[in-house]
């Protein structure tokens, strides 16, 4: 499909509503993206045609439903260069993802043992490894952030060592924009032993992303950001590593044979994908792949980052506006705040101009706290994005200006 | 329903505002007007929980059997802050009895500010107004 945005626009039904009588400007992409009739068609047309319980049925639309169940496992495969469909497993969202990544290590964990984050995560690749410090005593340690908004790579490289047990990294960060350089910090967490995991959130949505390449053992994406269905995410593993890893949640499906003093489980993935799985929201992703995988990721990328530039230029003309991660390498979120203003005041006045953005804390408190703020508000651009709707941005910031000097 | 001259007052004055962006000025500039509270007096005590802004309400009372109740609140966004101006405008420095009597949600309503008291809003108006009510109602 050829990058026309006219043509993208339409295929969003809920981009034609007015907000406060304004034509809606959705820009809290790195929240959760709108779906496009592909995706809305393929949940309710399952649902019209032939929907079942997946998995051990004898009956045709079982057969079927198994069928679109794990042909959307494939797609996710394929979508992040996983070697085969058993390396993904389906979780509600990245948070689970990541929850069942440190859950599924814990018993691997002992008092003393390092593992590495970075002050960029979300609270989501935090407090789990928490979970671990409280019941494990494992020690945690954070990669600092610089005034720009990049790791400090050598505070990482010092951080290595015989305890590092595992290192998990954000791919690209959900308020700086920043992407890491995580092929680079996966070889040097390799080379200390350690378990390497990528929180691919954000960065599935952005950019192309290949498992094997990384050389991630643990990389983990969520649908709704990607065009897809709420409530379905996946964790891809490698296969050794799924097996080293003990199941999450007890119940159907995950096991092999259920004995009075004993069971067996399943083998990966569906050991970790314990009772009925979201069967039709996996289904809804696999049609968000299908959809968003029809363009050329390089002409998305730059589409998104032409209008990420055009709105950052116009606002750098405000005096008050100050940009929140300025790395080298970026994705499209742009965080910001209004000197003498708080992130909230100015996110409620854009929403009155029908503009979306989110204000807060976006889930990084320590990022917060390192960066000396409160809160910021952000601007996150998707596929459907516009230079106009960017122009908008800037107007209604001006706007938020007069009201709030 | 006739409300105290100087809410009344309120009333009026945001009827001559046409549209929301003045509406908006007006509930921002009652804020700047808005004494701060002391770095001491914004505290866990003084926080008004359910709000994603901070706010900090603090209240004094004078009397016997139907004390009057005087709340002074800050918040660190503009716009917030002016909705605590307007709800002190409201209940502050009233018998208790009359701050259980008065409907914050009619106020609102007539301030064409009621889309600001809905629950799902996390500005934190009605969790305000609750904890005046509640302090009203303890009095």
């Amino acid at each position: 499909m050829s990058f026309n945005i006219d043509n993208i626009r339409a295929q969003f039904p809920i981009l034609s509503r007015e907000i406060n009588g304004k034509p809606l400007a959705y820009l809290d992409n790195a929240a959760s993206a709108q779906k496009p009739q592909a995706v809305i068609d393929a949940i309710t047309g399952q649902m019209s045609t032939s929907f079942a319980n997946v998995h051990r049925g004898l009956h045709t639309m079982a057969n079927e439903t198994t069928e679109a169940y794990e042909g959307a496992r494939a797609k996710v495969a394929s979508f992040l260069g996983a070697p085969k469909p058993e390396n993904i497993v389906f979780t509600k969202g990245a948070s689970e993802a990541l929850n069942l990544a440190a859950y599924g290590l814990a018993g691997e964990i002992e008092a003393g043992d390092e593992i590495i984050i970075t002050q960029m995560e979300h609270h989501s690749n935090i407090v789990p490894w928490h979970f671990l410090r409280e019941r494990y005593g494992a020690v945690i340690k954070f990669i600092p952030v610089t005034e720009q908004g990049e790791l400090d790579l050598a505070a990482y490289k010092s951080m290595l060592g015989p305890k590092t047990k595992i290192v998990s990294i954000v791919h690209m960060s959900n308020v700086l924009g920043t992407v890491n350089p995580v092929k680079e910090m996966g070889e040097w967490a390799h080379a200390a032993g350690a378990i390497f995991i990528v929180d691919g959130t954000q960065a599935a949505v952005h950019m192309p992303v290949n498992v094997v390449d990384i050389d991630a053992d643990l990389y983990c994406m969520t649908g709704h950001k990607l065009y897809g269905p709420t409530g379905i995410g996946a964790l891809y593993g490698k296969t050794d590593i799924l097996e080293r890893m003990q199941p999450f949640q007890g119940g159907g499906e995950m096991i092999e044979d259920v004995f009075e003093d004993r069971v067996t489980y399943n083998d990966p993935p569906h050991k970790f994908e314990a009772g009925t799985p979201p069967i039709l929201q996996a289904i809804g992703l696999g049609a968000a792949i299908d959809w968003y995988t029809g363009f050329d990721p390089a002409e998305v990328h730059q589409h998104e980052m032409a209008v990420y530039y055009h709105a950052l230029d116009g606002l750098r003309a405000i005096n008050s506006f100050r940009l929140i991660g300025d790395a080298q390498e970026k994705g499209s979120v742009l965080a910001f705040n209004l000197k003498g203003a708080h992130a909230h005041d100015v996110a409620q006045i854009l929403d009155k101009y029908g503009i979306a953005v989110r204000a807060g804390q976006h889930c990084t408190q320590p990022l917060m706290t390192k960066l000396g703020i409160h809160s910021t508000a952000r601007a996150s651009f998707g596929i459907y994005n516009t230079l106009d709707e960017a122009d908008r941005l800037i107007e209604g910031v001006k706007k938020a200006t007069t009201f709030l000097s | 329903m006739s409300y105290p001259q100087d809410i009344q007052d309120m009333i009026d004055d945001f009827a001559f505002l046409s549209d929301w962006e003045e509406r908006y000025m007006h509930v921002i500039d009652l804020g700047k007007a808005l004494p701060p509270l002391s770095e001491a007096e914004k505290n866990e005590a003084t926080k008004v929980k359910g709000c994603v802004s901070q706010v900090w309400l603090v209240s004094d009372k004078t009397g016997g059997d139907d004390p009057v109740l005087t709340f002074r609140g800050d918040s660190d966004a503009h716009i917030v802050k002016g909705l605590v101006a307007v709800a002190l405008q409201i209940f502050s420095n009233r018998k208790a009895s009359k701050i259980h009597e008065l409907d914050a949600t009619e106020i609102l309503k007539e301030l064409d500010l009621q889309e600001h008291l809905s629950p799902q809003r996390s500005n934190g108006l009605k969790a305000m107004i609750g904890r005046i009510k509640a302090e009203a109602a303890a009095a």
